[in-house]
């Protein structure tokens, strides 16, 4: 075996690993027990914003609709958001899960939007029946 | 006409690319497939200006797992346009939560000839002199790169670090290079209207990347570097372009480098081909 097909293996090998690693820590859907009292206490500074539910709704189709339906009620295997669990939720669980994402089970992180946009998310998310 | 066929594909979601050689620890939504174009031209002083592609498809495999191709090609000013290889790489984000700085592990192959001009990273004592010589798609290219890619996002500011480590898997030396960037959003929150020119959809950054020498010569002597600032413009369920132009900040560099890009993203792909959308 030559010099550069050894290196290559060793790649493959260390890719392979990190793989099994992450992929054993897949599935518990407990996002909730992971938000800091901190973070869950926090209110939404867009509450009393007649237009954030407005921007949050156009957030909401650019970026989420793809999985939740564009009037959030799910598809496939993703969840419909007009719940009790959402309804539950306080708005400071709700953009911690928005900025850190359940990624175990499949809900990205939505980090790269700016905290006053995931706010505006929010408000949405509180808006649905 | 596949690149016509994709785009006649409604896209949601924001294609990820704020810069061209920097990474950020943002991952591809999983399911989701991004088709790029990154684009570079060049007028090297005393050789042909060229114009390198790479053709990019990524797909988020899982939150944290993306994988992407690349295909390379260039045009040369009095030589050729030529096929110069193909790229292909994983990215892994170990945690699975958001943090101050957010690493991520970057694992690539690439399979190009000597003619490659897309200057997707820049290494070792790679240069402009590099550019001068005739295309030569004989000398092949076998090499590994890594990258430690740390990212994080400040009070609306994106900032992100990349650490490159590249080696010809036919016997060279390792070679190491940067990367940094800096990006905002024009505006934070996003406006109530729908609006193709609103503000939150233009992004202002800059990027400063270079060589670091390799293993036998590892520092600034005789590398490359460049100062770029990026402007990118996402279109509303469409596509984003984005444009980079790069000046050489010292004399083995290229003086002026104009990069380009368009990224669009297709959602959830493999649903679509399964009829289920």
């Amino acid at each position: 075996m030559m010099a550069w097909q050894k290196s290559l293996a060793v790649i493959a090998a260390l890719l392979l690993c990190a793989t099994f690693l992450l992929a054993s820590s897949v599935g518990d859907g407990t996002w909730k027990t992971r938000v800091p009292e901190k973070e869950r206490a926090r209110e939404n500074p867009y509450d009393s914003q007649a237009n954030a539910v407005a921007a949050g709704a156009k957030l909401f189709r650019q970026n989420c609709s793809s999985c939740h339906g564009s009037e959030a009620t799910g598809t496939d295997k993703r969840p419909n958001l007009h719940s009790d669990r959402i309804r539950n939720s306080t708005p400071g669980e709700l953009e911690w899960l928005l900025k850190n994402g359940s990624m175990r089970n499949g809900m990205p992180s939505w980090s790269r939007l700016p905290e006053q946009q995931r706010w505006q998310i929010v408000s949405y998310l509180k808006s649905l029946q | 006409m596949c690149l016509a066929a994709l785009l006649a594909l409604p896209a949601q979601s924001r294609a990820q690319g704020n810069y061209f050689i920097t990474y950020t620890h943002h991952m591809e939504e999983p399911g989701n497939l991004e088709v790029a174009t990154k684009s570079v031209s060049g007028f090297p002083r005393g050789g042909n200006s060229f114009m390198g592609n790479a053709l990019e498809f990524e797909y988020g495999v899982k939150t944290w797992w993306t994988s992407e191709i690349y295909l390379d090609s260039q045009t040369t000013a009095n030589e050729s346009s030529v096929f110069t290889g193909f790229r292909f790489e994983n990215r892994f984000r170990p945690l699975l939560q958001e943090h101050w700085i957010n690493p991520v592990l970057y694992a690539e192959f690439e399979n190009i000839n000597a003619a490659d001009k897309a200057l997707l990273e820049v290494v070792g004592h790679d240069g402009v002199a590099d550019f001068l010589d005739r295309n030569n798609r004989h000398e092949k290219k076998r090499e590994a790169e890594l990258k430690l890619i740390l990212g994080s996002n400040v009070k609306g500011w994106n900032l992100a670090e990349n650490f490159i480590a590249e080696k010809n898997l036919r016997g060279n030396p390792w070679e190491f290079g940067y990367a940094l960037a800096v990006s905002r959003p024009l505006s934070l929150a996003a406006s109530p209207d729908a609006c193709r020119f609103c503000r939150e959809n233009f992004r202002l950054g800059a990027e400063l990347y270079g060589g670091l020498g390799d293993r036998y010569s590892f520092g600034l002597h005789d590398t490359s570097h460049y100062l770029a600032p990026t402007v990118a413009f996402h279109v509303p369920s469409g596509p984003t372009f984005t444009i980079s132009p790069a000046a050489g900040l010292n004399s083995n560099s290229h003086g002026f480098l104009l990069r380009f890009g368009v990224a669009y993203e297709i959602d959830q792909v493999v649903s679509r081909l399964r009829g289920k959308r």
